[in-house]
Protein backbone atom coordinates (compact mmCIF):
# COMPACT_ATOMS: atom_id res chain seq x y z
CA UNK A 1 0.00 0.00 0.00
CA UNK A 2 1.13 3.45 -1.08
CA UNK A 3 1.83 6.06 1.46
CA UNK A 4 -0.24 8.26 -0.14
CA UNK A 5 -3.46 6.08 -0.13
CA UNK A 6 -2.42 4.89 3.59
CA UNK A 7 -2.95 8.34 5.04
CA UNK A 8 -5.69 9.59 2.28
CA UNK A 9 -8.80 8.60 4.19
CA UNK A 10 -10.09 9.21 7.80
CA UNK A 11 -10.98 5.69 7.57
CA UNK A 12 -6.86 4.72 8.34
CA UNK A 13 -7.58 6.12 11.79
CA UNK A 14 -9.76 3.03 12.27
CA UNK A 15 -5.88 1.17 12.37
CA UNK A 16 -5.40 0.76 15.89
CA UNK A 17 -1.73 1.24 15.75
CA UNK A 18 -2.50 4.14 13.53
CA UNK A 19 -5.08 5.47 15.86
CA UNK A 20 -2.49 5.09 19.27
CA UNK A 21 0.83 6.40 17.23
CA UNK A 22 -1.24 9.54 15.86
CA UNK A 23 -3.24 10.85 19.08
CA UNK A 24 -0.23 10.05 21.09
CA UNK A 25 1.15 12.53 19.22
CA UNK A 26 -1.54 15.13 19.13
CA UNK A 27 -1.92 13.90 23.28
CA UNK A 28 0.23 16.57 25.18
CA UNK A 29 -1.27 19.29 22.91
CA UNK A 30 -4.65 18.39 23.62
CA UNK A 31 -4.40 18.47 27.32
CA UNK A 32 -1.88 21.78 27.32
CA UNK A 33 -4.74 23.77 25.41
CA UNK A 34 -7.88 22.31 27.43
CA UNK A 35 -6.19 23.12 30.68
CA UNK A 36 -5.30 26.47 29.07
CA UNK A 37 -8.66 27.13 28.28
CA UNK A 38 -9.70 26.02 31.31
CA UNK A 39 -8.15 27.87 33.55
CA UNK A 40 -8.10 31.07 31.41
CA UNK A 41 -11.80 30.65 30.89
CA UNK A 42 -12.82 29.64 34.29
CA UNK A 43 -10.34 32.43 36.18
CA UNK A 44 -11.65 35.03 33.78
CA UNK A 45 -15.18 33.69 34.26
CA UNK A 46 -15.10 33.69 38.09
CA UNK A 47 -12.82 36.74 38.93
CA UNK A 48 -12.57 38.94 36.40
CA UNK A 49 -16.54 39.34 35.26
CA UNK A 50 -18.77 41.84 37.06
CA UNK A 51 -21.70 40.55 39.27
CA UNK A 52 -25.09 40.36 37.76
CA UNK A 53 -27.15 42.99 38.78
CA UNK A 54 -30.16 40.53 39.29
CA UNK A 55 -28.52 37.11 40.31
CA UNK A 56 -25.14 38.67 42.05
CA UNK A 57 -22.18 36.32 42.03
CA UNK A 58 -24.38 33.14 41.58
CA UNK A 59 -24.08 33.88 37.75
CA UNK A 60 -20.70 32.82 37.70
CA UNK A 61 -21.83 28.72 38.08
CA UNK A 62 -22.68 29.34 33.99
CA UNK A 63 -19.08 28.66 33.41
CA UNK A 64 -19.27 25.20 34.49
CA UNK A 65 -22.68 24.84 33.84
CA UNK A 66 -23.43 25.38 30.20
CA UNK A 67 -20.18 24.13 28.71
CA UNK A 68 -20.85 20.53 30.70
CA UNK A 69 -24.78 20.46 29.86
CA UNK A 70 -23.58 20.78 25.79
CA UNK A 71 -21.22 18.31 25.96
CA UNK A 72 -23.71 15.78 27.97
CA UNK A 73 -25.15 15.96 25.09
CA UNK A 74 -22.41 15.85 22.05
CA UNK A 75 -20.72 13.02 23.94
CA UNK A 76 -24.16 11.07 22.99
CA UNK A 77 -24.17 12.20 19.86
CA UNK A 78 -20.51 11.18 19.53
CA UNK A 79 -21.69 7.85 20.68
CA UNK A 80 -24.31 7.94 18.59
CA UNK A 81 -21.99 8.47 15.35
CA UNK A 82 -19.52 6.07 16.67
CA UNK A 83 -21.78 3.28 17.19
CA UNK A 84 -23.38 3.31 13.58
CA UNK A 85 -19.47 3.23 12.14
CA UNK A 86 -19.04 0.36 13.80
CA UNK A 87 -22.01 -1.27 13.06
CA UNK A 88 -21.78 -0.36 8.95
CA UNK A 89 -17.93 -0.94 9.00
CA UNK A 90 -16.78 -2.86 11.59
CA UNK A 91 -13.88 -0.68 12.99
CA UNK A 92 -13.14 -1.71 16.21
CA UNK A 93 -11.09 1.62 17.46
CA UNK A 94 -14.96 3.15 16.81
CA UNK A 95 -16.98 0.99 18.98
CA UNK A 96 -14.32 1.25 21.40
CA UNK A 97 -14.73 4.91 21.33
CA UNK A 98 -18.18 4.66 22.07
CA UNK A 99 -17.65 2.74 25.00
CA UNK A 100 -14.91 5.57 26.24
CA UNK A 101 -17.19 7.99 25.86
CA UNK A 102 -19.88 6.45 27.76
CA UNK A 103 -18.13 7.58 31.28
CA UNK A 104 -16.95 10.70 30.00
CA UNK A 105 -20.36 11.74 29.18
CA UNK A 106 -22.23 10.70 32.22
CA UNK A 107 -19.82 12.88 34.24
CA UNK A 108 -21.12 15.53 32.35
CA UNK A 109 -24.49 15.40 32.70
CA UNK A 110 -23.70 14.58 36.36
CA UNK A 111 -21.49 17.92 36.64
CA UNK A 112 -24.65 19.65 34.84
CA UNK A 113 -27.25 18.56 36.66
CA UNK A 114 -25.30 19.34 40.13
CA UNK A 115 -24.28 22.78 38.93
CA UNK A 116 -27.67 23.19 37.82
CA UNK A 117 -29.29 22.36 41.63
CA UNK A 118 -26.45 24.58 43.49
CA UNK A 119 -27.43 27.30 40.84
CA UNK A 120 -31.36 26.99 41.62
CA UNK A 121 -30.96 27.06 45.29
CA UNK A 122 -30.78 30.24 45.59
CA UNK A 123 -32.48 31.47 42.40
CA UNK A 124 -35.27 29.74 42.48
CA UNK A 125 -35.25 28.76 45.95
CA UNK A 126 -35.48 24.96 45.14
CA UNK A 127 -32.84 22.31 44.83
CA UNK A 128 -34.69 20.61 42.26
CA UNK A 129 -38.11 20.88 39.89
CA UNK A 130 -39.75 18.65 37.41
CA UNK A 131 -38.88 21.17 34.96
CA UNK A 132 -38.89 20.03 31.01
CA UNK A 133 -34.74 20.30 30.80
CA UNK A 134 -33.64 18.67 33.83
CA UNK A 135 -36.21 16.00 33.58
CA UNK A 136 -35.03 14.99 30.07
CA UNK A 137 -31.23 15.54 31.79
CA UNK A 138 -31.78 13.37 34.42
CA UNK A 139 -33.86 10.67 31.99
CA UNK A 140 -29.84 11.61 29.58
CA UNK A 141 -28.06 10.20 32.71
CA UNK A 142 -30.38 7.03 33.46
CA UNK A 143 -29.47 6.25 29.52
CA UNK A 144 -26.02 6.63 30.12
CA UNK A 145 -25.94 4.34 33.14
CA UNK A 146 -27.62 1.91 30.85
CA UNK A 147 -25.68 2.09 28.32
CA UNK A 148 -22.17 1.99 30.61
CA UNK A 149 -24.14 -1.59 32.57
CA UNK A 150 -24.60 -3.33 29.10
CA UNK A 151 -20.80 -2.39 28.50
CA UNK A 152 -20.08 -3.72 31.35
CA UNK A 153 -22.27 -6.87 31.75
CA UNK A 154 -21.64 -8.56 28.53
CA UNK A 155 -17.89 -10.92 28.27
CA UNK A 156 -17.63 -11.26 24.60
CA UNK A 157 -16.63 -7.89 23.26
CA UNK A 158 -17.76 -8.03 19.76
CA UNK A 159 -21.53 -8.78 21.22
CA UNK A 160 -21.19 -6.20 23.95
CA UNK A 161 -19.98 -3.88 21.21
CA UNK A 162 -23.11 -4.39 18.53
CA UNK A 163 -25.65 -4.50 21.59
CA UNK A 164 -24.81 -1.54 23.10
CA UNK A 165 -24.56 0.24 19.53
CA UNK A 166 -28.17 -0.85 18.96
CA UNK A 167 -29.26 0.01 22.11
CA UNK A 168 -27.10 3.73 22.00
CA UNK A 169 -29.49 4.25 18.67
CA UNK A 170 -32.78 2.85 20.29
CA UNK A 171 -32.10 5.34 23.15
CA UNK A 172 -31.73 8.00 20.69
CA UNK A 173 -34.68 8.31 19.56
CA UNK A 174 -36.35 7.53 22.92
CA UNK A 175 -34.21 10.37 24.36
CA UNK A 176 -35.68 12.88 22.07
CA UNK A 177 -39.11 11.89 22.00
CA UNK A 178 -38.70 12.24 25.75
CA UNK A 179 -37.29 15.10 25.41
CA UNK A 180 -40.36 16.33 23.62
CA UNK A 181 -42.91 14.47 26.30
CA UNK A 182 -41.55 16.26 28.96
CA UNK A 183 -42.24 19.44 27.43
CA UNK A 184 -45.23 18.67 26.53
CA UNK A 185 -46.25 17.40 30.28
CA UNK A 186 -44.89 20.55 32.60
CA UNK A 187 -43.91 24.08 31.20
CA UNK A 188 -40.80 24.71 32.68
CA UNK A 189 -38.49 27.06 35.01
CA UNK A 190 -35.49 27.02 32.65
CA UNK A 191 -34.84 29.75 31.01
CA UNK A 192 -34.35 29.43 27.00
CA UNK A 193 -30.97 29.12 25.18
CA UNK A 194 -28.28 31.28 26.35
CA UNK A 195 -26.22 30.89 23.30
CA UNK A 196 -27.97 30.33 19.83
CA UNK A 197 -26.68 32.81 17.45
CA UNK A 198 -29.72 33.96 16.21
CA UNK A 199 -31.96 34.87 19.26
CA UNK A 200 -32.01 37.95 20.62
CA UNK A 201 -31.29 37.82 23.42
CA UNK A 202 -28.39 36.62 24.52
CA UNK A 203 -25.90 36.17 27.37
CA UNK A 204 -23.95 39.73 28.10
CA UNK A 205 -20.55 40.06 26.12
CA UNK A 206 -19.12 40.00 29.17
CA UNK A 207 -20.18 36.90 30.22
CA UNK A 208 -19.90 35.75 26.36
CA UNK A 209 -16.54 35.79 26.04
CA UNK A 210 -15.04 33.21 29.57
CA UNK A 211 -18.36 31.39 28.65
CA UNK A 212 -16.93 30.62 25.15
CA UNK A 213 -13.33 29.88 26.47
CA UNK A 214 -14.82 27.64 28.72
CA UNK A 215 -16.65 25.35 26.37
CA UNK A 216 -13.89 25.36 24.08
CA UNK A 217 -11.59 23.87 27.17
CA UNK A 218 -14.44 21.52 27.77
CA UNK A 219 -14.42 20.68 23.80
CA UNK A 220 -11.02 20.18 24.26
CA UNK A 221 -10.75 18.01 27.91
CA UNK A 222 -13.72 15.90 25.98
CA UNK A 223 -11.65 14.82 22.88
CA UNK A 224 -8.40 14.36 25.44
CA UNK A 225 -10.09 12.17 27.66
CA UNK A 226 -11.71 10.37 25.16
CA UNK A 227 -8.68 9.94 22.97
CA UNK A 228 -7.12 8.71 26.37
CA UNK A 229 -9.87 6.06 27.35
CA UNK A 230 -9.82 4.65 23.75
CA UNK A 231 -5.98 4.17 23.70
CA UNK A 232 -6.60 2.25 27.28
CA UNK A 233 -9.14 0.03 26.15
CA UNK A 234 -7.13 -0.78 22.91
CA UNK A 235 -3.89 -1.80 25.15
CA UNK A 236 -6.30 -3.52 27.57
CA UNK A 237 -7.92 -5.21 24.44
CA UNK A 238 -4.33 -6.40 23.21
CA UNK A 239 -3.15 -7.56 26.67
CA UNK A 240 -5.88 -9.82 26.77
CA UNK A 241 -5.33 -11.42 23.42
CA UNK A 242 -1.54 -12.06 24.52
CA UNK A 243 -2.86 -13.19 27.46
CA UNK A 244 -5.10 -15.86 25.21
CA UNK A 245 -2.70 -16.56 23.17
CA UNK A 246 0.17 -17.48 25.97
CA UNK A 247 -2.78 -19.35 27.28
CA UNK A 248 -3.19 -21.26 24.44
CA UNK A 249 0.69 -21.86 23.89
CA UNK A 250 1.06 -23.28 27.38
CA UNK B 1 -46.86 -16.93 12.82
CA UNK B 2 -50.67 -18.35 14.44
CA UNK B 3 -49.15 -21.47 15.80
CA UNK B 4 -46.34 -19.77 17.09
CA UNK B 5 -48.67 -17.73 18.91
CA UNK B 6 -50.78 -20.33 20.30
CA UNK B 7 -48.26 -22.09 21.30
CA UNK B 8 -46.53 -18.84 23.42
CA UNK B 9 -50.35 -18.49 24.72
CA UNK B 10 -50.69 -21.75 25.39
CA UNK B 11 -47.43 -21.68 27.17
CA UNK B 12 -48.20 -18.77 29.17
CA UNK B 13 -51.22 -20.25 30.55
CA UNK B 14 -50.34 -23.70 31.66
CA UNK B 15 -47.03 -22.83 33.21
CA UNK B 16 -48.40 -20.46 35.37
CA UNK B 17 -46.91 -17.72 37.21
CA UNK B 18 -46.07 -15.48 34.02
CA UNK B 19 -49.65 -15.16 33.53
CA UNK B 20 -51.26 -14.65 36.82
CA UNK B 21 -48.23 -12.63 38.61
CA UNK B 22 -48.69 -9.79 36.90
CA UNK B 23 -52.21 -9.10 37.58
CA UNK B 24 -51.14 -10.01 41.17
CA UNK B 25 -48.59 -7.60 40.91
CA UNK B 26 -51.12 -5.07 40.21
CA UNK B 27 -53.20 -5.56 42.96
CA UNK B 28 -50.54 -5.33 45.32
CA UNK B 29 -49.35 -2.29 44.08
CA UNK B 30 -52.68 -0.60 44.25
CA UNK B 31 -53.65 -1.77 47.31
CA UNK B 32 -50.32 -0.36 49.01
CA UNK B 33 -50.76 2.62 48.14
CA UNK B 34 -53.40 4.01 50.26
CA UNK B 35 -51.71 2.56 53.28
CA UNK B 36 -48.90 4.36 51.98
CA UNK B 37 -50.08 8.13 51.11
CA UNK B 38 -53.02 7.90 53.22
CA UNK B 39 -56.45 6.91 52.87
CA UNK B 40 -58.03 10.44 51.85
CA UNK B 41 -60.35 10.00 49.18
CA UNK B 42 -59.59 13.37 47.83
CA UNK B 43 -55.98 12.43 47.92
CA UNK B 44 -56.64 9.07 46.30
CA UNK B 45 -58.56 10.00 43.43
CA UNK B 46 -56.02 12.97 42.24
CA UNK B 47 -53.57 10.78 42.39
CA UNK B 48 -55.35 7.32 41.00
CA UNK B 49 -54.84 7.45 37.43
CA UNK B 50 -50.91 8.01 37.45
CA UNK B 51 -50.80 4.95 40.20
CA UNK B 52 -52.60 2.91 38.07
CA UNK B 53 -50.50 3.43 34.90
CA UNK B 54 -47.33 3.38 37.17
CA UNK B 55 -48.90 -0.18 38.74
CA UNK B 56 -49.11 -1.11 35.02
CA UNK B 57 -46.03 -0.49 33.88
CA UNK B 58 -44.40 -2.15 36.84
CA UNK B 59 -46.17 -5.67 36.17
CA UNK B 60 -45.40 -5.22 33.07
CA UNK B 61 -41.53 -5.06 33.70
CA UNK B 62 -41.84 -7.69 35.86
CA UNK B 63 -42.82 -10.27 33.52
CA UNK B 64 -40.23 -9.63 30.72
CA UNK B 65 -37.19 -11.57 31.70
CA UNK B 66 -39.68 -14.24 31.15
CA UNK B 67 -40.66 -13.27 27.39
CA UNK B 68 -37.32 -14.87 26.01
CA UNK B 69 -35.47 -16.13 28.36
CA UNK B 70 -37.34 -20.06 28.78
CA UNK B 71 -37.07 -20.25 24.79
CA UNK B 72 -33.26 -19.05 24.80
CA UNK B 73 -32.33 -22.00 27.41
CA UNK B 74 -34.36 -25.34 26.08
CA UNK B 75 -33.11 -23.96 22.63
CA UNK B 76 -36.42 -22.92 20.60
CA UNK B 77 -34.76 -19.69 19.91
CA UNK B 78 -32.33 -20.89 17.99
CA UNK B 79 -34.81 -23.38 15.99
CA UNK B 80 -36.67 -19.88 15.36
CA UNK B 81 -33.88 -18.40 14.00
CA UNK B 82 -33.43 -20.63 11.44
CA UNK B 83 -37.31 -20.84 10.65
CA UNK B 84 -38.30 -19.63 7.40
CA UNK B 85 -39.90 -17.30 9.33
CA UNK B 86 -38.70 -13.91 9.45
CA UNK B 87 -36.66 -13.34 12.82
CA UNK B 88 -38.70 -9.55 12.94
CA UNK B 89 -41.95 -11.51 12.47
CA UNK B 90 -41.40 -14.34 15.50
CA UNK B 91 -40.16 -11.10 17.63
CA UNK B 92 -43.60 -9.43 17.39
CA UNK B 93 -45.44 -12.47 18.20
CA UNK B 94 -43.32 -12.61 20.66
CA UNK B 95 -44.11 -9.16 21.82
CA UNK B 96 -47.80 -9.48 20.90
CA UNK B 97 -48.48 -13.04 22.92
CA UNK B 98 -46.91 -10.99 25.51
CA UNK B 99 -49.14 -8.49 25.39
CA UNK B 100 -52.40 -10.91 25.42
CA UNK B 101 -50.86 -11.90 28.54
CA UNK B 102 -50.22 -9.52 30.90
CA UNK B 103 -51.14 -6.09 28.51
CA UNK B 104 -54.58 -6.70 27.48
CA UNK B 105 -55.29 -8.75 31.35
CA UNK B 106 -54.21 -5.21 32.78
CA UNK B 107 -56.34 -3.39 30.77
CA UNK B 108 -58.97 -5.10 31.86
CA UNK B 109 -58.50 -5.20 35.39
CA UNK B 110 -57.47 -1.82 36.08
CA UNK B 111 -61.44 -0.13 36.04
CA UNK B 112 -61.98 -2.62 38.98
CA UNK B 113 -58.45 -1.52 41.12
CA UNK B 114 -59.86 2.23 39.71
CA UNK B 115 -62.75 1.64 42.71
CA UNK B 116 -60.25 1.08 45.39
CA UNK B 117 -58.22 4.28 44.65
CA UNK B 118 -61.31 6.47 44.12
CA UNK B 119 -60.84 7.51 40.77
CA UNK B 120 -63.63 10.34 39.45
CA UNK B 121 -66.24 8.79 37.25
CA UNK B 122 -65.19 10.09 33.63
CA UNK B 123 -62.05 8.58 34.62
CA UNK B 124 -63.20 5.09 33.52
CA UNK B 125 -63.34 5.20 30.59
CA UNK B 126 -60.59 7.03 29.74
CA UNK B 127 -57.62 4.73 32.05
CA UNK B 128 -59.13 2.06 29.69
CA UNK B 129 -58.45 3.52 26.60
CA UNK B 130 -55.15 5.01 27.34
CA UNK B 131 -54.18 1.34 28.93
CA UNK B 132 -55.32 0.05 25.67
CA UNK B 133 -53.48 2.63 23.50
CA UNK B 134 -50.38 2.73 25.86
CA UNK B 135 -49.74 -1.48 26.74
CA UNK B 136 -49.00 -2.64 23.38
CA UNK B 137 -45.46 0.03 23.22
CA UNK B 138 -45.04 -1.22 26.79
CA UNK B 139 -44.64 -4.95 25.25
CA UNK B 140 -42.77 -4.19 22.06
CA UNK B 141 -39.79 -1.75 24.27
CA UNK B 142 -39.69 -4.73 26.70
CA UNK B 143 -39.75 -7.42 24.31
CA UNK B 144 -36.44 -4.87 22.71
CA UNK B 145 -35.03 -5.23 26.27
CA UNK B 146 -35.45 -8.97 26.91
CA UNK B 147 -34.00 -9.37 23.69
CA UNK B 148 -30.62 -7.51 24.86
CA UNK B 149 -30.40 -8.91 27.99
CA UNK B 150 -31.45 -12.63 26.97
CA UNK B 151 -28.03 -14.31 27.06
CA UNK B 152 -26.65 -12.71 30.43
CA UNK B 153 -26.77 -14.91 33.68
CA UNK B 154 -28.62 -12.44 35.86
CA UNK B 155 -30.28 -9.94 33.12
CA UNK B 156 -33.26 -8.83 34.96
CA UNK B 157 -31.78 -6.32 37.15
CA UNK B 158 -30.23 -5.01 34.19
CA UNK B 159 -33.10 -5.23 31.55
CA UNK B 160 -35.06 -2.71 34.36
CA UNK B 161 -32.30 -0.09 34.07
CA UNK B 162 -32.31 -0.36 30.43
CA UNK B 163 -36.24 -0.30 29.38
CA UNK B 164 -37.19 1.76 32.27
CA UNK B 165 -35.68 5.51 30.89
CA UNK B 166 -37.14 3.58 27.19
CA UNK B 167 -40.95 3.87 29.38
CA UNK B 168 -40.83 7.63 29.88
CA UNK B 169 -42.42 8.76 27.17
CA UNK B 170 -45.08 6.04 27.28
CA UNK B 171 -45.94 6.66 30.80
CA UNK B 172 -46.10 10.64 30.30
CA UNK B 173 -48.88 10.63 27.39
CA UNK B 174 -50.31 7.59 29.13
CA UNK B 175 -50.58 9.10 32.24
CA UNK B 176 -51.46 12.55 30.77
CA UNK B 177 -54.75 10.88 28.53
CA UNK B 178 -55.91 8.80 32.43
CA UNK B 179 -55.55 12.18 34.51
CA UNK B 180 -56.92 14.98 31.78
CA UNK B 181 -59.66 12.02 31.88
CA UNK B 182 -60.56 11.89 35.23
CA UNK B 183 -60.66 15.78 35.25
CA UNK B 184 -63.27 15.67 32.39
CA UNK B 185 -60.69 17.54 30.22
CA UNK B 186 -59.76 17.68 26.71
CA UNK B 187 -57.71 13.90 25.97
CA UNK B 188 -57.74 13.96 21.83
CA UNK B 189 -53.44 15.25 21.95
CA UNK B 190 -51.79 13.00 24.20
CA UNK B 191 -54.12 9.88 22.88
CA UNK B 192 -52.77 10.84 19.83
CA UNK B 193 -49.34 10.97 21.11
CA UNK B 194 -50.10 7.75 22.50
CA UNK B 195 -51.13 5.92 20.00
CA UNK B 196 -48.50 7.17 18.06
CA UNK B 197 -45.60 6.14 20.00
CA UNK B 198 -47.31 2.68 20.43
CA UNK B 199 -47.50 2.44 16.67
CA UNK B 200 -43.99 3.80 15.74
CA UNK B 201 -42.62 1.15 18.19
CA UNK B 202 -44.36 -1.77 16.90
CA UNK B 203 -43.75 -0.57 13.60
CA UNK B 204 -40.14 -0.04 13.99
CA UNK B 205 -38.60 -1.59 17.12
CA UNK B 206 -39.28 -5.55 15.72
CA UNK B 207 -35.89 -5.07 13.79
CA UNK B 208 -33.91 -3.78 16.17
CA UNK B 209 -35.37 -6.34 18.82
CA UNK B 210 -34.39 -9.02 15.97
CA UNK B 211 -31.31 -7.99 14.93
CA UNK B 212 -30.10 -7.60 18.93
CA UNK B 213 -31.60 -11.44 19.26
CA UNK B 214 -29.69 -12.52 16.02
CA UNK B 215 -25.76 -10.86 17.66
CA UNK B 216 -26.96 -12.69 21.15
CA UNK B 217 -27.44 -16.10 19.04
CA UNK B 218 -23.88 -15.77 17.24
Amino acid sequence: MSQIEKNSSLWSYANPRKFLATTERVMPFLWGAALVCLVVGLVWGFFFTPDDYRQGSTVKIIYLHVPSALMAINAWMMMLVASLIWLVRRHHVSALAARAAGPVGAVMTLIALVTGAIWGQPMWGTWWAWDPRLTSFLILFLFYLGYMALWAAIDDPDTAADLTAVLCLVGSVFAVLSRYAVNFWNQGLHQGASLSMDAKENVDDVFYLPLLVCIAGFVLLFIALVFYRTGTEIRARRIRALLARERAGA
Amino acid sequence: MIALLLRDLRLAVRAGGGFGLGLAFFLIVTVLVPFAVGPQSALLSSIAPGVLWLGALLACLLSLDRLLALDWEDGSLDLLATAPLPLEAAVTIKALAHWITTGLPLVLVAPVLGVLLNLPGPGYLWLVVSLAAGTPALSVIGTFGAALTVGLKRGGLLLSLLVLPLYVPTLIFGAEVARRGALGMETLTPLLMLAGISAGALALLPFASAAVLRVNLR
